[in-house]
């Protein structure tokens, strides 16, 4: 095997071009996912049995289906009927919509993880509904899934060079550019290595997350 | 909607060889998740650290890089794979890693006075685990092995960007053919939607099974069970339970 | 049956003529820290084949550990320990005294059957299952030899009729006495009863008991229970072993050991149980 730091110096511009645009698909995408979670899970929660049932299916549905075909879906279907939005942009929708079934997940299980003691005593409390929320349940229930939130950032940034395939080049399309120009091998495998560098500590992060916040 | 041609020709069979490669990578996943799983309880720290250094290496990484690296950089390294084999390992490999999790959390799950009965039992190690430790904790992996072969079936589709002919490879082909994408991206989503939904139910019955066939209660009742994607800190409590996050 | 509980010299191995070769189990100035606590300080002891010997004491006394050592679930960290005339702590090899291999110990461990606190039966397996399962594949012995060797036992504990359930359907006591016939299955030289009731309703306790007596008095398997059952110890031992604080500071009958203890942290201890 031969390795030519000529070529990985060649290639570092097309790289930080990459990066740039998987950091901007990974912010976007999270407030996205993070927001949407959040409106899925107190949706699902809904006294009207229609709206709880019609949430439940819809992210399951987008859950059980790949999300390169949900880009695909995307970026060639609903421009026949709506927007046409840049690759960029359509990544982001995607990468936050697909994972906000997710989140939906966890914010579920952290307000279920709120003692009911807690909604009794707001109750004998006499304070409305809205205002538990807010400032009872909502508190708590985000201290313990900041952690579970944080590995989906780690799981969304794993998921980003798919949306290289509707031609929004991130790490991993600068990259397969770059090598089919050459014949080269090490754009390929420096992203492989990026990948496990950025990857690994973050995960570490949110286990270091996971023993201050929970509990 | 689209000419029977290009349905018979490319669609159909496209969906048999999504079958083909999620049972493959599977079955290789599955292979990988038990024997890293059991050596990361090894008494021997180095055969912890190496097969620790895997499961980080593997979840590190994403299936979808490893795949075109595999596809790419090992054809010119002198070592070609066929499409279809490149991405089984990739499958494979990456989301046996997440299995090994699984696999670990539901072993350390199992109550340590059982290891000790056994050890009074004079049972050697590997009895210990065939005969108790691993029964014991089968049924605790069948729920989130369920989510984890979803996440696989979703990550087959990968597939078709290193030109293997699976369903969306074909989707792919039938919108440049007819130049209409509603149809088939609206057929492809419900196709792997099925899927998944019959991966639900199979493994449902397994589960009853196997916890009947070590007296326990079959398990809750419920159309789909919640589902999580494959992260990175499945801890035990996490991977003997399919609800909570905490 | 001998107790030392200072480093032995010549002269207390010369006052000691029970060391004839009758010992079963023979503890040899054995030690065992946790970090700075030291559990056992040097401990002497021998049981006899076929004696029923009881140790009793105040939790954190080291009685437990006495049952982990012999279970090779903890190592000694000084001493060594003999059953049978055979090392279980070391083995030798090339004339030397080595710690014990997984091989070694698992060999000497099978004269030794325990029954513990928790009853640890194996949830994934039914009754019958529980009590072959070793017989078969620890021992090589055939199924039918295995089953014929179960029922006769479940017959001894009295549980004929729930061969064919799993655990979780049987109440603390039954789980107790199949723990116990799986235990007796392996054909163990000893016994070992880590306080085998206190997990147990109060209601369950004299079920388990009898059937305890009842080995007790009818075979000549040798005992070594850990309880805080003082009747039952009165009734079934030979010996009393009195601990504290990794020592025994007064061994005898029980009668004697009950009725006219010489021992001030004895007379505690009872007048605290009793």
């Amino acid at each position: 095997m031969s390795w030519d730091w000529n070529v990985v110096e060649d290639f570092m511009p097309r790289f930080w071009d990459g990066v740039l645009v998987t950091l901007q698909a990974l912010v976007m995408g999270s407030l996205i996912a993070f927001t949407l979670g959040l409106f899925w899970a107190l949706a699902q929660r809904s006294r009207r049995r229609w709206v709880s049932w019609t949430v439940s299916g819809v992210t399951e549905f987008i859950r059980s289906t790949p999300l390169l075909v949900q880009l695909f879906f995307l970026f060639y279907v609903v421009p026949e009927w709506g927007p046409s939005m840049s690759p960029l942009t359509t990544g982001i929708i995607g990468l936050g919509l697909h994972y906000s079934t997710y989140t939906a997940e966890v914010y579920r299980a952290g307000i279920d993880g709120v003692p009911t003691g807690q909604w009794e005593a707001a109750t004998a409390l006499s304070l409305p509904t809205a205002h538990t929320w807010r400032a009872v349940i909502l508190p708590q229930a985000i201290r313990r899934v900041v952690p579970a939130l944080g590995n989906y950032v780690v799981a969304m940034l794993k998921d980003s060079p798919m949306i290289a395939v509707i031609g929004a080049f991130e790490m991993l399309g600068e990259a397969q550019a770059y090598s089919n120009e050459t014949f080269t091998t090490e754009a390929i495998t420096v992203i492989g290595i990026a990948f496990i560098l950025i990857a690994y500590p973050a995960s570490l992060l949110t286990r270091a997350l996971e023993r201050r916040l929970v509990r | 909607m689209m000419t029977s041609g290009m349905f018979t020709n490319w669609f159909l069979p496209g969906i048999w060889v999504t079958i083909q490669v999620t049972v493959l990578s599977a079955a290789l996943g599955a292979f990988i998740a038990f024997t890293i799983g059991y050596l990361r309880t090894s008494r021997l720290w180095i055969v912890r650290f190496l097969s620790g250094a895997y499961v980080e290496i593997f979840r590190g990484t994403s299936a979808l890089v490893l795949m075109f690296w595999m596809f790419f950089a090992l054809p010119l390294l002198g070592w070609q794979l066929l499409p279809m084999w490149a991405g089984v390992s990739a499958l494979g490999l990456t989301y046996g890693a997440y299995g090994s999790e699984i696999v670990r959390g539901a072993l350390a799950a199992v109550a340590p006075a059982q290891r000790e009965a056994g050890i009074a039992l004079s049972f050697t190690p590997m009895q210990r685990f065939r005969r108790i430790e691993l029964p014991q904790a089968w049924p605790e992996m069948i729920p989130p092995f369920n989510n984890l072969l979803i996440e696989l079936l979703k990550g087959t589709a990968l597939v078709s960007v290193i030109t293997v002919a699976d369903m969306t490879f074909a989707g792919n082909l039938v919108r440049l053919g007819e130049n209409k994408s509603a149809p088939i991206y609206s057929l492809l989503l419900v196709l792997y939607f099925i899927m998944a939904f019959a991966i639900t139910r199979g493994m449902r019955v397994v589960e009853r099974h196997a916890r009947a066939g070590v007296g326990q209660a079959p398990p809750k009742k419920g159309l789909f069970s919640s589902r999580k994607a494959p992260v990175d800190n499945l801890t035990p409590a996490d991977a003997a339970s399919t609800g909570g996050t905490e | 049956m001998s107790v030392e509980n200072t480093p032995s010299t010549a002269a207390q191995e010369a006052a000691n003529p029970a060391v004839d070769g009758s010992e079963l189990i023979r503890f040899e100035n054995v030690t065992k820290r946790y970090g700075s606590n030291v559990v056992l300080d040097s401990l002497c002891f021998d049981v006899a084949s076929g004696k029923h010997v009881t140790l009793i004491g105040p939790s954190g006394s080291g009685k437990t550990t006495i049952l982990r050592l012999l279970m090779t679930l903890v190592k000694p960290d000084e001493g060594t320990i003999k059953v049978a005339g055979e090392y279980l702590s070391h083995e030798e090899r090339n004339g030397k005294l080595v710690p014990a291999g997984e091989r070694h110990s698992r060999e000497v461990r099978k004269k030794i059957g325990m029954v513990f606190q928790q009853f640890n039966l194996f949830p994934n397996m039914k009754v019958l299952r529980n009590i072959t399962e070793a017989p078969v594949h620890v021992l090589g012995l055939s199924k039918d030899e295995a089953e014929q060797r179960a029922r006769e036992l479940l017959e001894l504990v009295g549980l004929t009729d729930h061969l064919d359930k799993y655990p979780s359907q049987l109440s603390g006591g039954q789980q107790q006495r199949v723990a116990i016939a799986r235990a007796l299955a392996m054909r163990p030289q000893v016994l070992l009863l880590d306080e085998v009731t206190s997990a147990l309703d109060p209601e369950l306790v004299a079920g388990v008991l009898d059937v305890l007596r009842d080995i007790a008095h009818s075979t000549d398997i040798t005992m070594l229970c850990v309880t805080h059952e003082m009747n039952f110890a009165r009734d079934i031992s030979d010996d009393v072993l009195m601990f504290d604080a990794g020592h025994v500071i007064e061994s005898g009958s029980p009668e004697k050991i009950f009725s006219d203890p010489e021992h001030e942290r004895t007379r505690e201890f009872l007048s605290a149980v009793l």
